[in-house]
Order: C-alpha cells, then sequence, then structure tokens
C-alpha cells in the first residue's frame, strides 16, 4: 500500500510543474507590455518603466522568471490581485468555502437522486421506468446549464415566487463568518431566519450545478448495476432463495458501487466548470464569480493563481479518489 | 443479449428460412452496410440523425427559410410575444428580442454558427489530436513523455476554466473561442489516437511493413491511420456536441461570439436581463441549444454502439 501511495503521489509532480509552467507561459501570453498594462491609461515615463521593469524581474530571461515564480508558488504567494492589491490566495481563500458549500450539495442531490434511479432502472431493465431514466440522463447530459438556470428561475423564482432569484442570503441577516459554510454558520448563531434564507438560497443553484452530475450518476450506477447483476455470485444468492430486495442491496450494490466512486472523483472538474456558469447566473459570491470579474477587469494573476489553484483541486482530489479506490480494491494497488 | 436455449427451440422453420436469407452473401457487406445495419437499429440514434439533418438544412438555407434578417431591427417591435400568446402575431412567431430582431430569423441563421463551430472544433482538434497521438505511440521515449504529459496538465485543468483563460488572454472573439474550445478537448483525442496506435503497432501487418522498407510517415499515415479510425470517429461523433455546448457556454459569459452574431450562447447572454419580463428570449435560444446537443449525442452514441462494439454495454 506504501508503495502504491507513493507512486501515485510521485506521479503528481511533473503534472504539477506542467501545470505551473502553463500558468505562468499563457499569462505571459497576454499581448502588450505587462507594466503598461498596470500603468493603465494614463501612461508611464521611461525611467519609472524601467525601474518596475527590474522590481517586477521582467528583465530576467524568461526561464530565470519561471523559476521565481515557481518559488514564489511553492511558498504560497501568487501576487496580488491588479485591482484589490490583495493577496490572490486571500481571496481565493475567502471565497472557496461558498463555491464548496455550493458544489457539495449539489453532488450530494446528484448521488441521493442519481444512485436510486440508475439501480432502479437496472432491477427494471427496459421497463417504462428504465426508458424514462435514461432519456432524462441523456437530456440533463445535453443540457447547457447557464440556460437551465435561467429557466429554473423563471418558473420557481418568477412564476411561483418560492426561491430568491440570486445571492447567498437576505440581506436582512448578517452572519459572521466561522467555518464560511453559511448553512453551518447561521445554525452556529442560531439564527434560524438566515437558515432558511441561506437553504432557499442554494436550491435552485445546487440542482442546476448537480443536473449533469446526475444524469452522469445515474447512466453509471445503472450500467454498473447491469454488470453485477449479471454475475453467477447474484444467480447463487438468488439461487439459494435470498429475498430479491437483500439481493440487489447487498450483494450488488456494493460491488456496484465501485466504478460510481472513481465517476463521482471525475466528476469534480466538471463540477468547478459549472460553477463558473452557475455561480455567474445566480450571483453566487464563490470562486466561478470572481474569475469571471477577473477577466472582465483583465485582472491577470488572480486568473493565474485560480487557474492554478483550482487545477490543484482537481489534482488532489483525483489522487485521494485513486487511493480510496487502492483501499476498496486491492486488485488495484498490488497491480502498479 | 442473452442466447436463451428455449427461444432458440422453438424457432419456426419459417424463420430459420428468413435467417438463412439474410446471412446468405447476396452483396458482399461492405463496412458502410455493416455499419448502416448496426445504427440503423437504434431508433434514438436514427432520431438524432434525422434531428442533425435538419438542423443542417436549416442552416443551409436560412436565407430562404428564415422570414426577416437576422439583425435587421424593428423599431416598433420590442420583446414581442410568440404569435400564439396575445400581443404576438405571426409577423414574428417565436417573438422578438430587446431591440425588436426576429427570434427565429436569430436561431435559424445561429444554426450555421453552432454547427461550423462544432465541425471546425472537432476537425482542428483530431487532426492536431492524431498527430501527436501517434506521435506519442511512435517515437515513444521523451516524445511521449512530453506530449502525454501536457495533455495530463490539460485534463487536470477544468476544462471551461481554461477555455475561459486562453480566451481571455487571447481576446474575446468566435475564433479565439474556437481555437481555445479545440485545445480543451485535444486531450481527448490525442490518448485515443495514442491508445488505438499503440494497439495496431504490435500487429504483424507493420512488422512486415517495416521489412518491406515502409518509412515512419508511411506507416503512421497509410498503414496504423486507417485502422484507427472507429475509435476516432466515435471521440468526435460525440466531441461535436461538446463543442457546442462549450463554446455556447463562452459566448453566454460574454467571450464567445460577439453581438450581433446571432449565436445561440451570445444570444442568451443578451437575454438574461429580460428573464423577468420576456421568456421568450430565453427560452427559445436554450432549447435550441438542448434539442442540437441532444441529437449529436444520441448521433454519438450510435455510431459508438455501430462501430466499436467492444464499447457497448
Amino acid at each position: 500500500m506504501l508503495r502504491f501511495l507513493f507512486t501515485r503521489v510521485s506521479l503528481l509532480v511533473p503534472t504539477f510543474f506542467g501545470m505551473t509552467l502553463l500558468a505562468f507561459l499563457l499569462i505571459r501570453l497576454v499581448p502588450g507590455d505587462p507594466i503598461e498594462t498596470m500603468a493603465g491609461e494614463r501612461g508611464i515615463d521611461k525611467a519609472r518603466h524601467e525601474l518596475l521593469l527590474k522590481e517586477y524581474g521582467l528583465d530576467r530571461p524568461v526561464i530565470v522568471q519561471y523559476g521565481i515564480y515557481i518559488g514564489r508558488v511553492l511558498q504560497g504567494n501568487l501576487g496580488k490581485s491588479m485591482i484589490t492589491q490583495e493577496p490572490v490566495l486571500k481571496e481565493f481563500l475567502t471565497l472557496f468555502p461558498a463555491t464548496i458549500e455550493l458544489a457539495s450539495f449539489a453532488i450530494l442531490f446528484a448521488l441521493l437522486l442519481g444512485i436510486p434511479a440508475g439501480m432502479l432502472a437496472a432491477v427494471r431493465r427496459n421497463s417504462i421506468f428504465d426508458h424514462g431514466v435514461m432519456g432524462v440522463s441523456l437530456t440533463g447530459y445535453s443540457m447547457p446549464i447557464f440556460w437551465w438556470g435561467l429557466l429554473l428561475i423563471l418558473l420557481f423564482s418568477v412564476q411561483l415566487g418560492l426561491t430568491p432569484v440570486s445571492g447567498r442570503l437576505d440581506f436582512k441577516y448578517f452572519i459572521e463568518p466561522v467555518t464560511g459554510f453559511l448553512l453551518i454558520d447561521s445554525l452556529l448563531a442560531k439564527d434560524f431566519g438566515a437558515f432558511r434564507s441561506a437553504a432557499l438560497h442554494l436550491v435552485l443553484p445546487m440542482i442546476v450545478l448537480g443536473t449533469v452530475p446526475l444524469a452522469v450518476i445515474a447512466r453509471m450506477t445503472r450500467s454498473s448495476m447491469l454488470e453485477v447483476m449479471g454475475e453467477d455470485y447474484i444467480r447463487t444468492a438468488r439461487a439459494k432463495g435470498l429475498a430479491p430486495l437483500r439481493v440487489i442491496a447487498l450483494h450488488a450494490f456494493r460491488n456496484a458501487l465501485i466504478p460510481v466512486v472513481t465517476v463521482i472523483g471525475l466528476q469534480v472538474g466538471v463540477l468547478f466548470t459549472g460553477a463558473i456558469l452557475t455561480e455567474t447566473i445566480f450571483s453566487w459570491p464563490g470562486v466561478g464569480k470572481w474569475l469571471i470579474e477577473a477577466i472582465n477587469r483583465r485582472d491577470y494573476p488572480v486568473l493565474q493563481g485560480g487557474l492554478l489553484l483550482l487545477g490543484l483541486m482537481v489534482m488532489t482530489v483525483n489522487l485521494l479518489v485513486d487511493i480510496a479506490y487502492g483501499f476498496i480494491n486491492p486488485r488495484i494497488r498490488h497491480s502498479r | 443479449m442473452s442466447s436463451d436455449p428455449i427461444v432458440t427451440a422453438t424457432v419456426t422453420d419459417a424463420q430459420l428460412a428468413s435467417l438463412a436469407g439474410l446471412s446468405e452473401p447476396a452483396a458482399q457487406p461492405t463496412p458502410f452496410r455493416e455499419f448502416w445495419r448496426h445504427f440503423s437499429a437504434n431508433a434514438g440514434a436514427v432520431g438524432g440523425l434525422v434531428i442533425v439533418i435538419t438542423v443542417l438544412l436549416i442552416a443551409v438555407f436560412a436565407g430562404v427559410l428564415a422570414p426577416h434578417s437576422p439583425i435587421a431591427i424593428d423599431n416598433a417591435a420590442y420583446l414581442k410575444p410568440p404569435a400564439w400568446q396575445s400581443g404576438g402575431s405571426w409577423t414574428y412567431p417565436l417573438g422578438t428580442d430587446a431591440i425588436g430582431r426576429d427570434i427565429l430569423s436569430r436561431l435559424m441563421y445561429g444554426a450555421r454558427l453552432s454547427l461550423s463551430i462544432g465541425v471546425a472544433v472537432v476537425a482542428l482538434s483530431v487532426i492536431v489530436g492524431t498527430c501527436l497521438g501517434m506521435a506519442a505511440a511512435f517515437f515513444r521515449g521523451v516524445t511521449e513523455i512530453a506530449i502525454m504529459r501536457l495533455m495530463d496538465v490539460l485534463l487536470s485543468l477544468p476544462s471551461l476554466l481554461l477555455a475561459i483563460v486562453i480566451v481571455a488572454i487571447l481576446g474575446p472573439g468566435l475564433m479565439n473561442a474556437m481555437l481555445a474550445v479545440a485545445v480543451v478537448v485535444l486531450p481527448h483525442y490525442v490518448r485515443t489516437a495514442r491508445a488505438a496506435a499503440l494497439t495496431e503497432l504490435s500487429r504483424d501487418y507493420v512488422t512486415a511493413a517495416r521489412m518491406v522498407g515502409a518509412g515512419n510517415l508511411r506507416l503512421m499515415f497509410r498503414e496504423v491511420l486507417p485502422n484507427c479510425m472507429a475509435p476516432l470517429i466515435v471521440q468526435a461523433s460525440l466531441g461535436v456536441s461538446t463543442a457546442i455546448l462549450d463554446a455556447a457556454a463562452l459566448g453566454f459569459l460574454g467571450l464567445g461570439a460577439q453581438p450581433p452574431s446571432p449565436e445561440w450562447g451570445t444570444m442568451l447572454a443578451d437575454a438574461r436581463e429580460f428573464v423577468l419580463r420576456a421568456w421568450w428570449v430565453v427560452t427559445f435560444p436554450g432549447l435550441v441549444i438542448l434539442i442540437t446537443v441532444l441529437a449529436f449525442n444520441l448521433l454519438g452514441d450510435g455510431m459508438r454502439d455501430a462501430l466499436d462494439p467492444k464499447l457497448k454495454r
């Protein structure tokens, strides 16, 4: 197991350096002189230009600049936002809980609906229910979620008036951030009005962000269940007279879950991508909205840092999933 | 499919005869005919194909079919509802947008953009991806490591985020958005091409071709590539839907095609602020994106099942 862990982690090193190189080079592709961009429309005199060039190390060879950049990244210094002058890492950490809260509820929503739906579809194979689940999940998979969000706002917020249109909490509440997760913080503060408001704000974004993972998980659960149900030990369990529900729930489901776990891990990248769109539609104050605003303001350090940090998150989650997988399934860890 | 012995035993003579008739090689089944036999048995795939062809025809004949120009502004008809709602008229069957442009016409012209985006992005990434994947499989060593590590990096970044950063750097616009999406989906093609080429490279015919003196380029493109086509075609046909969806998402974020271009995602971006009072400006562009993407997904699934029986579940 240790060896498996070690090889798996060591594979990350080149990917990490590749990612920093990419983040570094992409920003260098920005057309125009960075100092002049920073100075804005007022312009800058030549002496000061030289000075700043030296100060930012931009007069050195590219490879040295990359070395400096890597050194800073490893110390957790991702530069400062050109607009707010706040460190990028600090801004990211302030906003990230909002994105995590949204993403975890989205994946929870997808799991709670997707796994039972996929299981039932597999058990009742070729029934109307099965065709229905498969049809709906293919539709969900093809859904432009930015439109799906607008549609839900149209229905639930505008027509029915059930949910708020945007934001994370009603203006009349203020919750001191402790964990950064509003649902937890409002409970800690014993402010149940705020909790209700936060929950209502969460419902639509959660559905929107959870739609694609839901579709993928339902499809995966179904096909994995179908495969397991064809195995000999299921027939044995049936033959010895176990109740059908027991066979499905205990014997089939557990083994069918293994590929589903992998798929859940792979959905993390999808979730971050979706979060960018979902947060934009619902004005959810998270990392995705922050990045889109950074683009509109041409705040390159924020873009560079955000790209790197989200990439690292995806990398870490994939690593954790692989390790979890190695624990669940011994064949995996011995094959490497 | 399980072959139940009881069912097999009760097949009548007439059925047997018809089965024999089917398997009789009246004409040598060409690869295409073989493909079509599998493909046409899949109702969803055929439905997808019909929709794709319809959208294609609309795109080609948009100039004839569309009642108005996609950028013509009618000062007398802001946010007119669709024809069947009170206040609507058949002059504008699906209503007008905030500056009085006909939504139906814009959607029809938009089909041109979305289809060309889908095809262009996939073509670009298939060509570049195949070359890189083949190079990785043929030259192994440093070349392979460099290419595959780079692809791993691209894969571990959230796709839309990477596309957004690329567009933010190159500047918003349709061409740059297409380029960004092509870069983002590239790793899938590289991996598919490499995996397929690696399997083929161990076959005898490759050794034989090498022995008669075929050079690397000839081996790559004349011998190995034709045998790697099936998985690449499958990947490409599923990729069109991703390309359309991602490009529309960039358009929605204001980074893709720029107004007044009738690109579907861009239309949605314009419509966002009217969600509270004009449902039709928001509903129709998204609906056509959904239908088109769904059709391409059905088509791609059908192609996969027909071309690559190994992947079929």
